[in-house]
């Protein structure tokens, strides 16, 4: 890998910021990448359409800005609609199962679907769904070490609900897994 | 961390243990992340009733023997303009932080921009002379904060730093050394006999102590011209001594206060000159010029006042075109066009702010240059 460009996206009150947040912390102190975070800032607070972009390399990254994401990962509908373009063939989708219809079977891309926010509600709180959504990333981009982005939870979840977090995040994990071998085996 | 963030950790690190501020988009964090450290490190964090309150409170601090400093953007900086020309002539060592967003007046609160650079050294009026740093990045908005108090302290100058909303809101690793590695130009306080005391010294350099407050000493500060006592002397002959060394002690030592960037310069037939986030920005457009096989050069700012006069007449001439991305209409571009003294084409990219360049739009000034 030299360079990857990584959009996450929903609306705000999901965490899609602290998503960004999390990974790139993961990566550049304990992966030995180089991230780059930047977010859509406005006055909008909750409820409408949120982004970040991450770009992770090698060496030091000078362009902050993503060109060419590879990996989307789409916890929202409206965030759907508007990024899903932006994926080459052989690009990465992460959608939430029960928040996003598809437009199309996307079968130029790799498609990964997670119910990030059932499962959070299982775990007792729909506030969990970033950490579900970003063990499900985690597992099946493998751009970043299940390791490192636990590492990364402290001092960016509370304290008091870390290992609800870790628990959310290894449930995604975990799924993850699984859709890797049921694609591996339909293939 | 995010810029904003790497600011207050600049401004511990280099010693300043006051910060006066008002809240204001895109800055606030930089207030919040000092106020929070504040008590561990024994500073003293005030949210004042607004920026002319906020920098007056820093004049008084300095001369308390506090290293000091407050953040702010446009709006805030416009307010804090008048005070700021106080400071550059009491010779007060304070650091601004403008984390620039789009203007004028309140502008685009969220979003980025760099018009502030002719504000930073024309805002306050008289000849002033100050000093202005950019940086490019999470990691140079702590080193540069750090910088920026040691040129201050030593040059007893407020130093701007211009930084922007993009920087500001960036998050990247920020490597914060030990305290023991981090150079540090400590607080010079007048320890000497009384009747030698003398807040001023009129001769164009640095390293002259600061007096302070409660030490015993009789001393005066004034905004008006002054003798080395600090009273005031009115005379055309007394404006001249002061205005002289104001303007000269940064002036004459703009070589060892300049500190630049440059890549592949040297046999360079364009060059962009560019600072902050723009200059990131610019390395796409560079990088695809280059592949189109342009030989193109970059030469950031990291100093952005005073300018670096020198650099750009000496490469006038040696390069076809300066090609000049920045986020405003236009302005540091004046001073590039100004040193190349015609001797080679200056090319504005200007933007109205809000968002960075397109890099292809850059790509295009590269292109037109080099035809």
């Amino acid at each position: 890998m030299s360079t990857q460009e990584i959009r996450f996206s929903g609306f705000g009150g999901q965490g899609i910021i602290r998503c960004a947040l999390i990974t790139g912390k993961a990566l550049s102190l304990y992966d030995d990448k180089f991230a780059t975070m930047t977010q859509s800032f406005g006055p909008e607070a909750r409820g409408s359409a949120c982004a970040a972009q991450l770009v992770v390399s090698d060496s030091r990254i000078l362009y902050p800005y993503i060109t060419h994401p590879g990996i989307l990962m789409a916890l929202s509908q409206e965030a759907y609609d508007k990024y899903y373009s932006e994926l080459p063939d052989g690009g990465v989708l992460i959608v939430e199962n029960d928040l996003v219809k598809l437009q199309s079977e996307h079968t130029n891309l790799k498609l990964y679907r997670v119910p990030a926010t059932r499962f959070a509600e299982e775990l007792g709180n729909r506030l969990f769904t970033n950490l579900v959504a970003l063990g499900f990333l985690t597992a099946v981009t493998k751009v970043v070490t299940d390791d490192a982005m636990k590492k990364a939870l402290p001092g960016l979840v509370p304290d008091r609900f870390l290992k609800i977090n870790i628990k959310a995040f290894e449930k995604g994990y975990n799924h993850g897994l699984e859709a890797i071998n049921a694609a591996g085996a339909a293939s | 961390m995010d810029g904003d963030h790497a600011l207050a950790e600049g401004a511990l690190a280099a010693g300043c243990r006051f910060f006066a501020g008002y809240p204001i988009t895109p800055s606030t964090e930089t207030a919040e992340r000092f106020a929070e450290r504040a008590p561990e490190v024994g500073a003293l964090f005030i949210q004042m009733e607004d920026e002319l309150a906020s920098i007056a409170a820093l004049i008084g601090a300095a001369w308390a023997g506090q290293k000091c400093m407050t953040v702010t953007c446009g709006p805030g900086f416009s307010l804090m303009t008048e005070n700021l020309g106080l400071a550059a002539m009491t010779e007060t060592p304070l650091v601004i932080a403008n984390v620039q967003r789009g203007g004028p007046s309140t502008g685009l609160p969220t979003l980025t921009a760099q018009q502030d650079m002719m504000q930073a050294k024309y805002g306050p009026h008289g000849d002033n002379a100050i000093i202005a740093l950019c940086p490019d990045s999470p990691q140079e908005c702590f080193d540069l904060t750090v910088e920026a108090f040691n040129l201050s302290e030593y040059y007893r100058v407020p130093v701007i730093i211009l930084t922007d909303e993009t920087v500001g809101h960036m998050h990247e690793k920020v490597v914060i050394p030990p305290a023991d590695k981090i150079k540090v130009v400590p607080r010079n306080n007048y320890s000497g006999p009384k009747e030698d005391c003398r807040p001023y010294k009129f001769d164009s350099k640095g390293g002259h102590p600061m007096v302070r407050a409660g030490d015993g000493y009789n001393f005066h500060i004034t905004g008006l011209v002054h003798n080395e006592m600090g009273y005031p002397v009115m005379t055309a002959d007394q404006g001249k001594i002061v205005v002289t060394h104001l303007m000269e002690k940064i002036n004459s030592n703009a070589d060892d206060i300049i500190r630049l960037e440059e890549d592949q310069v040297e046999g360079a037939d364009i060059v962009v000159v560019s600072y902050g986030i723009t200059s990131r920005i610019a390395v796409k457009a560079i990088q695809d010029a280059r592949k189109e096989g342009i030989k193109v050069g970059s030469l950031r700012l990291i100093t952005i006042w005073p300018f670096c006069e020198k650099r750009i007449n000496e490469l006038s001439g040696k390069v076809k075109a300066f090609v000049v991305p920045e986020i405003n209409y236009g302005q540091m571009v004046r001073e590039v066009e100004r040193c190349a003294h015609g001797r080679s084409e200056v090319i504005s990219v200007n933007h109205c702010g809000g968002a960075v360049h397109d890099p292809e739009v850059i790509l295009d000034a590269i292109r037109k240059a080099n035809k």
